[in-house]
């Protein structure tokens, strides 16, 4: 066994992990409160990268500015979306959120696809992220770490915005009951339309530090999506917590599987996910109702 | 304590404005009809009580009135504002506060954080200290999660939460039910402080018992339709008339 190889791994399942991450958590906490899973994820997770990419090209915005811009203009148009297309299917049966995100995310995906092609496009790390750190077992390129740093500090603040502060408790309470909690004179609809700005935009942070690792590419986000689903399904809905542990975890066992076995590296997770709902339905973290 | 008691006369002499306007109201649960044409008006620092069998139409009020409703015909005005409508967030910033009758502590909440989720609606509310005052018990349990309080304590919380916004009416629904006497009987002090202290209560209740002596006008619903209407001072006379429609 390679130590080197081991390391490797590691450090790159850690580095998809972080995305893991960052992607299950807004999709748990807009499936708790809009009870929609919401398929256009990994398409939000592509305009954040492709919103990093386009404002390079066109008007010279640096990463570092993209960082922020990109979530935000990703947020405001899912902001959108939620205002004037998911509202109108509230009250109706779960699976008109599911088909309406499943066919925003292809028809975005199309459309990116007639634009811009589907070999992919690179995007540099910025110059202040390049080089190697040396950790003394091993040299890990800088950008990973920023990654992981990066995407750590934006979990955390999630977390701290959902578990410390009013508008987190007003989305726990609105997980739990939407209909008492506007009842208690809280404006749900308002709720429900930030709390979709915040998923999205989460997933576009996400799209934009993915850049310079994967290619931009119109169908990033649909490969990614899948194993999220997975993650959200073992982490289990209701803990902010979960979510991110869960992503971490997974993306690390999907790196050592790469080592030790690397012919189920892509199974690993869904392996994971079938021992867990039959274990634990209700997944790890998740409360059994 | 002794004021409603001794004022038979209360709801006519001392009466305040109207906040509550109830007219020829019809509710329905997709195509089932369930209310046919309710109405009745209450006024400002009264309590009234609605009494009957279940299924007789007294949630479906109290709900109606929240617009927790999928369809109503008729109108309800509060505070002299058609509500019907309206989104439910903003009929309870009309003024009303809602405990429902499965209290609904949030699990994921601490007690304290329960008690400070709903927004303020006006200034007139208690502060903290007043609320722990009248709940001490919420005092020492504040960090406890909101499902781990006991039944009484639960009930308190749906209480206390509705009494920080500044909301002045407040629709309680069986707040006494399945509480032991001991809790049953300080749930009784609090809505005679609170009537002192000048809310507006509209409480559905089921024991008969508990809610003859605090208040001021009775409604009795069966079949969707309010059949009775007493004021207190008509309660002696008339407790064979009750029980019959109460089946007791």
């Amino acid at each position: 066994m390679n130590t080197q190889v081991l390391l490797g791994q590691l450090t790159i399942g850690l580095v998809n992990g972080c995305f893991y991450a960052m992607l299950s958590l807004g999709l748990a906490i807009i499936f708790g409160l809009l009870n929609i899973i919401n398929f256009a994820h990994g398409a939000l997770y592509m305009l954040g990268a492709f919103a990093a990419y386009l404002a390079l090209q066109l008007f010279g915005i640096n990463y570092w500015y993209a960082l922020v811009l990109a979530p935000i203009v990703v947020g405001a148009f899912a902001i959108l979306v939620e205002r004037f297309f998911l509202r109108r299917l509230e009250g109706l049966d779960h699976l008109y959120g599911l088909l309406f995100t499943f066919g925003l995310a292809i028809a975005l995906e199309g459309i990116f696809r007639d634009r811009f092609g589907s070999a992919g496009l690179s995007y540099s790390v910025p110059d202040q992220l390049r080089g190697l750190i040396d950790l003394g077992f091993m040299r890990l390129p800088t950008y990973r770490a920023w990654v992981v740093v990066a995407s750590l500090f934006v979990c955390i603040s999630v977390w701290f915005l959902l578990e410390r502060t009013r508008y987190g408790s007003y989305l726990r309470a609105g997980t739990e009951n939407p209909r008492l909690v506007q009842s208690l004179g809280i404006n749900v609809p308002l709720l429900v339309t930030l709390t979709y700005g915040l998923g999205a935009g989460l997933a576009a942070f996400a799209g934009v530090l993915a850049a310079p690792i994967y290619q931009v590419h119109p169908l990033m986000g649909s490969n990614i999506l899948i194993v999220t689903f997975a993650v959200v399904v073992i982490g289990g809905l209701g803990s902010t917590g979960g979510a991110i542990i869960t992503g971490l975890g997974l993306g690390v066992i999907e790196g050592l599987t790469k080592v030790f076995y690397p012919e189920a590296s892509s199974t690993a997770v869904f392996m994971i996910m079938a021992v867990v709902l039959l274990i634990r339905p209700a997944g790890l973290f998740g409360q059994e109702s | 304590m002794s004021a409603h008691v001794s004022s038979p006369s209360h709801s006519e002499s001392s009466a305040g404005p109207i906040v509550i306007r109830v007219n020829d109201l019809h509710a329905f649960y997709g195509e089932s009809h369930i209310l046919h044409g309710v109405s009745f008006d209450v006024r400002e620092r009264e309590v009234v009580s609605l009494l009957g069998r279940n299924g007789g139409g007294r949630t479906t009020t109290i709900r109606s009135i929240m617009g927790l409703v999928d369809r109503l015909k008729g109108s309800i005005e509060i505070n002299g504002k058609r509500s019907i409508g309206m989104k439910p967030f903003r009929i309870a910033r009309l003024g009303l506060g809602y405990c429902p009758e499965e209290r609904w502590i949030f699990g994921s909440l601490s007690c304290e954080e329960n008690l400070l989720l709903p927004p303020k609606i006006s200034d007139q509310g208690m502060s903290l200290a007043q609320i722990y005052e009248i709940f001490p018990n919420l005092k020492t349990r504040r960090n406890a999660p909101g499902t781990k309080l006991s039944g009484g304590e639960q009930q308190m919380l749906a209480i206390a939460r509705i009494l920080r916004t500044g909301a002045k009416i407040l629709l309680l629904d069986e707040i006494s039910e399945g509480l032991a006497p001991t809790i049953v009987d300080s749930l009784a002090d609090t809505i005679t402080k609170l009537r002192t202290l000048g809310y507006t209560i509209v409480m559905i209740e089921q024991n008969f018992e508990f809610a003859a002596p605090l208040a001021d006008r009775f409604l009795v619903m069966e079949r969707g339709r309010v059949v009775l209407e007493l004021d207190q001072s008509e309660l002696a006379a008339k407790t064979e008339l009750i029980n019959h429609y109460l089946g007791v």
